[in-house]
Parts: structure tokens; sequence; C-alpha cells
């Protein structure tokens, strides 16, 4: 696989693109970035504004052991949009994916105070059956990890957990996921090899389907493209344009013109704060805080 | 010629010199081993017939083989392996997956490195100690065999630990967040991840234990006659080896040479399986 772009190997291009992003709103210009936020500064922004919340964080706070990494979020997500996070490394991003499925609790020492609300219900309360949140929520990650399985095996293993399925509805439900990821073209005559023998591209997009084929509500996706070269990265990114048609989706990206590209929204955060939350388009064009400028104009991060 | 040059031309000298001497160095080593394969097979191959596989021990000056001895081996490393091996799966899941970075964890890790090497004559002592000489001083095959699992174990437990832990995070993870419990997750996803270095682990305690021959002096003891009774004494190609080997009766010396030349292609094979086993999880894991 190619070396993914870094976020300090893509710096010179977001300098590039600055004086674009300052003056979008007036000016139409033709750069891949721009067509993306014009699409959404047009016709879509209205029913973004009118989407339920999905998923809202309500004061949460998060410890690393002393670690105060999270200081009293408060974040809604609306239902089927693309939320996307961004700040520099370490300012909490992630954490904040990790906690909206509990994955954190795999590890110990960690901590999440605060609630955080799915369909109204708080999910950090520990009587919040684990299988449903996980059913309810997936997620993608950084590396694309297939299970040294079958394609077919990859998909069916979670269904397999939560469902009894026959052998026909099985098959049914495994297409019907890597079309929606996008795969099922390039694997159908394969199903029965190895997963571990796809591209790296190929196999974020199985990881996508492995976890909508849970039909789960929310979508985490951390960081999906940045282990992968642009010509994957543009078929994820297509991907999720057609994924929120169903889903709520939220990314964690340290590319923005990625957020600006697929996000209906983004949050910016900063040292654990999440500094400013609204409209992709408002935020890259009028954000209101300095230092979300300062870092979308690529003067530190 | 100017300084550069004269510095360039020093280097490749100096370069030289020290690949030269690593390379003898290399040969010097290797022709050790070529050395000893040698002696073994010129030594060992005369003995290397059908008679070998189907007749027992013989007393001195007759002909014979080496049955009952390959056969006690086979028996009593299968059954160190059956008995250390799933014990150590066992215990070092549990190092990877749950104590991992617990006191406890760290302790046991510690204690399991202190029986990885500890002396293998110890290990016989121990189990001739708590073992055959509670069972009124019955040497057994059974006894042979669990002498050899305890130094199947730390290996085992070793390299499971490991090879779990190289499971990258992000699958254990992956597989969580589709809501599969943890032990679930362990048996079927990061076992088969890691099965070719526990495999390899296993294999490779195995190629050790079927040369061993302190542990089973005081508990398997060796038998010269065909025996396939697990709580009678039992006899082993090591123990033979030992007690053929300076005999000085020629029979019994050609035995010996044989023995070790089987014992050494069967390590060897074990050990060539357990690295193109090792090599294909590395293809696949790119």
């Amino acid at each position: 696989m190619t070396e993914a772009p870094t976020t300090e190997e893509r710096k010179p291009m977001q300098l590039a693109n600055v004086p674009d992003i300052t003056t979008l709103s007036h000016s139409r210009q033709s750069t891949a970035m721009n067509d993306a936020r014009l699409n959404l500064a047009t016709p879509e922004r209205a029913s973004v504004a009118a989407s339920p919340v999905k998923l809202a964080a309500r004061g949460l706070d998060f410890y690393y052991d002393k670690f105060h990494a999270l200081k009293g979020i408060n974040l809604e997500i609306p239902e089927k949009r693309v939320t996307a996070l961004i700040g520099p490394s370490g300012c909490g991003k992630s954490t904040l994916l990790r906690v909206f499925n509990r994955i954190y609790a795999l590890y110990p020492k960690l901590e999440a105070k605060g609630q955080v609300l799915l369909d109204g219900e708080n999910i950090l309360d520990l009587k919040y059956p684990m299988n449903r949140l996980r059913s309810k929520v997936g997620m993608v990650f950084q590396k694309p990890v297939p299970f040294p399985m079958t394609i077919f095996e990859n998909v069916a293993y979670g269904i397999r957990h939560h469902e009894k399925l026959s052998r026909s509805e099985m098959n049914d439900r495994v297409e019907s996921a890597l079309r929606q990821g996008a795969l099922w073209d390039e694997v159908k005559d394969k199903l029965g090899q190895s997963a571990l023998g796809l591209s790296g591209g190929q196999q974020q997009r199985l990881c996508i389907a492995r976890a909508v084929a849970l039909k789960p509500d929310v979508l985490l996706l951390d960081e999906p493209t940045s282990a992968l070269d642009p010509i994957s990265t543009s078929r994820i990114e297509q991907l999720i344009e057609e994924l929120k048609k169903d889903y709520t989706i939220a990314i964690v990206t340290h590319n923005m013109q990625q957020a600006a590209r697929v996000s209906d929204f983004t949050a910016f955060m900063y040292l654990g704060d999440l500094v400013e939350h609204g409209p992709t388009a408002t935020i890259f064009s009028q954000p209101t805080k300095q230092q979300t400028e300062d870092y979308i104009t690529g003067r530190f991060g | 010629m100017d300084a550069a040059n004269s510095l360039y031309l020093r280097r490749r000298i100096v370069n030289g010199i020290a690949i030269g001497l690593a390379t003898i160095a290399a040969l010097f080593g290797l022709c050790f081993l070529g050395w000893i394969l040698w002696t073994l097979v010129s030594k060992g191959i005369g003995g290397v017939n059908w008679a070998l596989f189907t007749q027992n021990q013989p007393p001195p000056l007759e002909e014979g083989g080496l049955k009952n001895a390959f056969f006690g081996s086979a028996v009593m490393c299968g059954l160190g392996i059956l008995i250390g091996a799933p014990l150590g799966i066992a215990a070092g899941t549990w190092l990877a997956e749950y104590g991992n970075n617990s006191k406890l964890g760290t302790t046991v890790r510690f204690v399991n490195d202190i029986l990885l090497s500890a002396p293998s004559i110890v290990l016989g002592l121990f189990v001739y100690a708590v073992f055959v000489m509670q069972t009124g001083g019955q040497f057994s095959a059974l006894a042979g065999s669990l002498a050899l699992a305890f130094i199947v174990l730390p290996v085992v437990v070793r390299t499971t630990d490991e090879m779990l832990r190289l499971v990258p995070a992000q699958m254990r993870e992956a597989a969580l967040s589709l809501g599969v419990p943890q032990w679930k997750v362990t048996v079927q996803v990061l076992y088969r991840s890691a099965s070719a270095g526990i495999v390899t682990g296993i294999l490779l305690a195995l190629a050790r234990i079927s040369g061993e021959t302190a542990p089973l002096l005081f508990t398997a003891f060796g038998n010269e006659f065909w025996s396939t009774d697990l709580t009678g004494a039992m006899a082993a190609v090591p123990l033979v080896m030992y007690k053929f080997a300076g005999s000085g009766f020629a029979n019994w010396e050609a035995l010996a040479w044989a023995g070790a030349l089987v014992l050494t292609v069967f390590v060897l094979l074990v050990s060539l399986f357990a690295r193109t086993f090792l090599l294909r999880n590395r293809i696949s894991h790119d």
C-alpha cells in the first residue's frame, strides 16, 4: 500500500487553499474542495438544520487515569448527517469517538463521566446493554483490520452473534452489506478467499461492510482513510456520501479538506475542549473563534 | 591522491577486513555444525535399517533395534505436549488478554521466564519428589510425560503470550465493536490470527523435549523391554543413547548413533516445518 500523506505532508496543500477557503462563499472556484463545499452551502444546508439529534454528549468528561482528556463536552450529532471531528493531535477527537460505543472500556483506568445520549438513553449508564449499544453503533478504525477469515465470514461473523439467520438469509445479508460497502462487484467471485488478500482500500471497505452488516444506526469512523492512498480515499469518501442516507455518521479526520468534502457539520476540538461546532460551511468560512480560524487556515496543528 | 580519496580507500579496506572477519567467524560456526552432522550421518547411517524400527533393543552383541525406545519417546513426548500445550495456551491467553498489565500478570510472566530457564534435571527431580515418590517409588511413563510437560509449559506460555500481544489492538477493538464478547473474540478471531505462532511454539517445544534425557532419568527411568504400560517404566531414545553410546559393545554403539541420527533428523524436520509455518504467517499478515 502507498503510504498515506501525514498531516504534516498535507500542510502545504492546505496553506495553498487557504485563500480559497476564506473567500469561498463569494467566489466559485473549481477546486474539488470548493465544489464539495459549495454543494453543502446550497440546498442541502436547509435539510441539515432540520435533522433530529441522534447522539448527544452532555457535560462529558473523560480521564486517562489522571489525565483529563475531555472537558465538559456538549455536542449534538444529527441523524443521517455526517459530523466531522477535527483538531490537532491529542485534542481528544478520537477519545470522544471511542466513548460513543464505549470501546474505551476495554482498557483499565479509563473513565467517562457525564452523559452520552443515544436516542435519549444514556449509554454510559452501566445498565445500558453493551450488546445493544454495539449493534446500534458500528465503528471503523484507522488501520483496516480484516479478521483472518474468508471475505464472507468477515461480514457474517458479527451478524451471527446477534441473529440466527438461515443460509439464504445470511447470503442476502452479506451481499447487501458488501454492496453498501461498495465492494460487492470486486469480491463477489471470491467470497471464499481470505480477506487478508485484499488491497488496503478494499480491506477498509470490507471493514465498513462488516460494521454496516449489523444494521447499526450510527457509524463511527476513526480516521478511516489515513492509511490509504488517494484513490482508495476518494472511494471511501464517495461511500460516506452514500451511507449518510441510511446512517448517522461521525468521522474523525486529520485532513481538513476531507472534513470539508464529506461532512455536513464540523466540530473543532482543542486540548480536550470542544471549541466550536456548526455547519461545515460556516466553520470553514466564518468561524467565530480565533483558534478555529487559526487551525483551519493551517497556522497551527 | 587527495584527502577525500585516500579516506575513501582507507574505509574500503577497513570494510573489506571487517566483512572478511565476520565471514570467517560465520563459517567457523557453521563448520562445527557441519562436522556434527557429518559425524552423525557417517556413524549412524549404517545402523538405520528396517530392524531399527521393528525390533526391540537387544542384549549386548545381539541383533536388534530401538522400537521400544522410539515408541516410548513418541508416547511421552506426545503426552507431554498434550498436558503442557493446552495449559500453556490457557495461561498465555490469560497473560496477554486479561492479566497483561496487572501486578499478578507481571509476576506470572517473570516466574514463567524462570521456569523457562530452569535446568531440566531440576524439573525431573521435582516430578520424582512429588509424583514418583508419592506413588510408591514407581517409575512410570506418566511421570516422564509430566516432567516433559513442565518443559513444554513455559515455552508455550511465552509464545502464546507474545503471539497474542502481536495481534494489533485494533483487531480486538474491531471484533469487540461488533458486540462479540471478549472470550469469543479471543477464541474465534485472535487465536486464528496468532495460530501460526502458537503452533510454531508447540513444535519447537516438541523438538526440545524429544532430546531431553535428564528429566526422564528418575521419572520414566528407561526400560529394556517393549512396554505400553503408562504406569510402568518406559524406554526413550535419549535414555538408550545414554546407556549404549559409551558401552563398548559395537552393536550397542551402532544403535546409539542410529538413534541419534533419527532423533536429529526428526528435530530438524520439526524445526523446518515450524519455520515454514511461521514464514507463511508472516506473508499472510502483509
